[in-house]
């Protein structure tokens, strides 16, 4: 009795010790993955919680993880929204070509993953005399413009009501009183259930470390913009808040050929914003969803 | 007097029961091993997802969610059905029932780890979890479905922890439970299993910009095939038990079980059959993605077979529970289960999660297969999860059959009724 009684003891021990072996073994692969993982990233706070000194730290971290990583020197900077200023865009769908130039421009100024070609903006190929989007076709490959289509370019959207932030469950994602929808990139558990609520496909997830190389990288950086996402967290078109905070223009507005883009301040009655909004007959895509966009569309007639 | 014994008594309880769940005849370790195995190939897979990104799945920024969260969705239904074996034993007083109704809330508790291990994976940074905890992090609710999600998921666990728990210890101490620490509980859990369910529903059906889940049916179909495969698996599981354990079990249960499926296998192809004419009929976007589900669309049909084995098996599954053999041969009855649990396996995984997701929002149709990766994690979860499970249901039994109680004397003089229960 008491035999087989130690014997189960030691087989029991036997056991444990190879499954605690095997264990270890499975998941060795789990040191690269906290060789990525500092103390102080894991405790960092939400954005809008950081002190000033804090946030100053966090971006010293940042540029020298962006030089450890990426081997580039980068400018990261967290300028906050201007008082009196609500930002707004339109697009001119009669004179857009469909060249895609905003969607190269936004790879670039955004530090994409090369691999992927990401970009926040896709350009669909319409029907004339349509706006059903079963018909649109962002995977076309021929030259432009093509004879009865037109084209449609869809990013953010910047929604007033922006399901986007509604879902999200930590707050990870918010609207800066400027009107942007912005990403703590640092905050994003990386669960998607954003990118599931979108109704523009305006979000992007890091399903890998994004590649750049260090050349391309564009050193101009704003934290909750376009600084080198982390692998695993959510990212969106933010109106480029790094250049236009600073009073620029967005890079999908100074590349388009066409002069397609319109962007502004709301409230400055003499901006071309507001001249579009007065003369124009605009509209917005899905209103039926009432996500209230900050992205307009209109036509020349 | 009490709360002295129970610092000796509790920590020796769980000991006993962590040496039990370790005791066991070459089949359990074969079971075990075999499991073990399986969890481990899985962790593995788990490990490479987590340091390389999740690129390793099939998702993409069109398919954002997957394999993944439809196990996880399944899981729920469940975690949600097994609780429902409750309402027969305490409800309509089937004292054959009550016997076998902690067996379902302790389905309930390893399917629940299962719905959290799938949400973990799914996760792009799971060690910031925390920002999920209220106080610390930023909890969004109640705005939030999914935080929402997050209290009725964690709080089904704590209640059906609470119930197991304290049943298995009186037992084992040889004391009859006292009522109103466990009954109030016992109805709680039946409104929460519906809680879970619907919330999980509300999830996708919350979604304004995805019409293929914008459906007010959703929620009630969730709990229809949440009536399914609860009973279904407990059918099995019960024989299981009395196959390996020699624990009495009645054939009382498994008929109830059975009259319980009959009617919701019924009824769960009932509204499918509401859904389908709503889009068909109707037309719409709503109808594009079930034009895609069911018969393709523009040369892509991923899912096409998927859902057709669905109906299928849900179709054969509702015959064969209602064939007057099944009463007779249990043969039968297990088939029926099997079919059952496998068709709405199907169809509220791949048929419900993806085609949320195709044709996307801009209509783009990019359709999603998942990757080994995703398959070997998904494997190793739920063989984690039966592993949960049989260690509960082995630990628990002996308690509950006499076989195991507080050896010093005391308390069985306390209650000497109680030791001749069962
Ligand atoms: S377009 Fe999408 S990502 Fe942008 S604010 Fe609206 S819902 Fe959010
Ligand atoms: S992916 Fe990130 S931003 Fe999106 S809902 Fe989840 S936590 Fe929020």
């Amino acid at each position: 009795m008491s035999d087989t009684v130690s014997r189960r003891t030691v087989m029991k021990g036997v056991g444990a010790t190879l499954g605690a072996a095997a264990f270890a073994h499975a998941m060795a692969p789990l040191t690269e993955w906290t060789q990525d993982l500092s103390v102080d990233q894991f405790l960092q706070k939400h954005y809008k919680e950081l002190t000033r000194d804090e946030l100053t730290r966090v971006l010293v971290h940042l540029k020298e993880e962006t030089k450890r990583k990426y081997g580039r020197d980068v400018d990261i900077q967290a300028l906050p929204p201007q008082e009196g200023v609500s930002f707004a865009y339109a697009l001119n769908l009669s004179i857009c070509i469909g060249c895609r130039k905003c969607a190269e421009a936004c790879h670039q100024e955004n530090n994409h993953d090369r691999r992927t070609g990401n970009s926040y903006i896709r350009v669909l190929e319409m029907e004339q005399g349509s706006l059903d989007l079963e018909h649109g076709n962002a995977n076309y490959d021929h030259p432009v413009p093509a004879e009865g289509k037109y084209y449609l370019p869809v990013q953010c959207h910047q929604c007033d009501n922006a399901p986007c932030v509604k879902v999200c469950p930590v707050q990870a994602t918010w609207k800066e009183p400027d009107g942007i929808v912005v990403v703590d990139y640092n905050w994003c558990i990386g669960c998607r259930y954003c990118e599931a609520a979108c109704p523009y496909h305006a979000r992007r997830f890091n399903w890998a470390k994004p590649e750049i190389p260090p050349e391309e990288i564009n050193p101009d950086q704003g934290y909750l913009s376009n600084r080198i996402r982390p692998q695993g967290v959510v990212e969106k078109c933010t109106f480029c808040l790094h250049r236009t905070r600073a009073g620029r223009l967005p890079a999908c507005l100074e590349a388009c050929p066409t002069g397609a883009r319109v962007f502004g301040n709301l409230l400055d009655p003499k901006s071309p914003i507001r001249w579009v909004l007065e003369n124009k007959r605009v509209f917005v895509l899905k209103e039926e969803l009432g996500t209230r966009p900050r992205f307009f569309y209109f036509f020349d007639k | 007097m009490a709360a002295s014994r129970h610092l000796l008594d509790y920590p020796r309880f769980l000991g006993r029961l962590l040496w039990m769940s370790t005791d066991g005849s070459w089949r359990f370790y074969t079971w075990m091993t075999v499991l073990s195995a399986i969890a481990l190939v899985g962790a593995n897979a788990y490990a490479h997802q987590l340091a390389e990104g999740m690129a390793l799945t099939g998702m993409s920024d069109h398919v954002s969610w997957g394999l993944y969260i439809a196990n996880f969705t399944f899981g729920v239904g469940l975690a949600a059905g097994a609780v429902m074996m409750v309402i027969p034993a305490y409800l309509y007083h089937d004292h054959e029932m009550h016997d076998v109704t902690l067996i379902g809330e302790l389905l309930a508790v390893a399917a629940i780890f299962v719905c959290l291990l799938f949400i973990v994976v799914d996760m792009g940074h799971p060690e910031r979890a925390w920002h999920l905890i209220p106080g610390i992090g930023r909890f969004n609710w109640p705005i939030s479905m999914l935080t929402w999600d997050v209290v009725v998921l964690n709080g089904y666990l704590l209640i059906n922890l609470h119930i197991c728990g304290y049943l298995i210890y009186m037992r084992f101490l040889g004391r009859k439970p006292r009522k109103q620490w466990y009954l109030p509980f016992v109805f709680l859990s039946i409104f929460w299993a519906i809680s879970i369910h619907s919330v999980t529903a509300f999830l996708y059906s919350g979604l304004g910009g995805r019409p293929f889940w914008n459906s007010a049916l959703l929620a009630p179909r969730f709990i229809a095939s949440a009536f399914i495969t609860g009973p279904a698996f407990v059918i099995v599981l019960l024989q299981a038990i009395r196959r390996f354990t020699g624990l009495p079990i009645g054939e009382g249960p498994l008929r109830t079980l059975m009259s319980v499926m009959r009617v919701t296998v019924l009824l769960n192809l009932f509204m499918l059959g509401s859904e389908l004419f709503t889009a068909f009929y109707t037309g719409g976007t709503h109808a594009t993605a079930v034009r895609y589900l069911f018969f393709g669309s523009h040369g892509h049909h991923a899912l096409v077979p998927w859902i057709w084995t669905a109906v299928a098996l849900n179709i054969a599954s509702a015959v064969v529970v209602h064939l007057p053999a099944t009463r007779r041969h249990v043969w039968l009855l297990n088939l029926a289960c099997a079919l059952a649990f496998a068709g709405v396996w199907i169809e509220k995984g791949m048929g419900l999660i993806i085609p949320g997701f195709v044709p996307s929002t801009l209509h783009e149709l990019v359709e999603y297969v998942p990757t080994v990766t995703e398959w070997k994690i998904t494997a190793g979860i739920w063989a984690f999860g039966l592993m949960v499970l049989t260690v509960a249901v082995k630990v628990a039994l002996p308690v509950l059959s006499g076989q195991l109680a507080a050896s010093h004397a005391g308390h069985g003089e306390e209650n000497p009724e109680a030791k001749q229960a069962t």
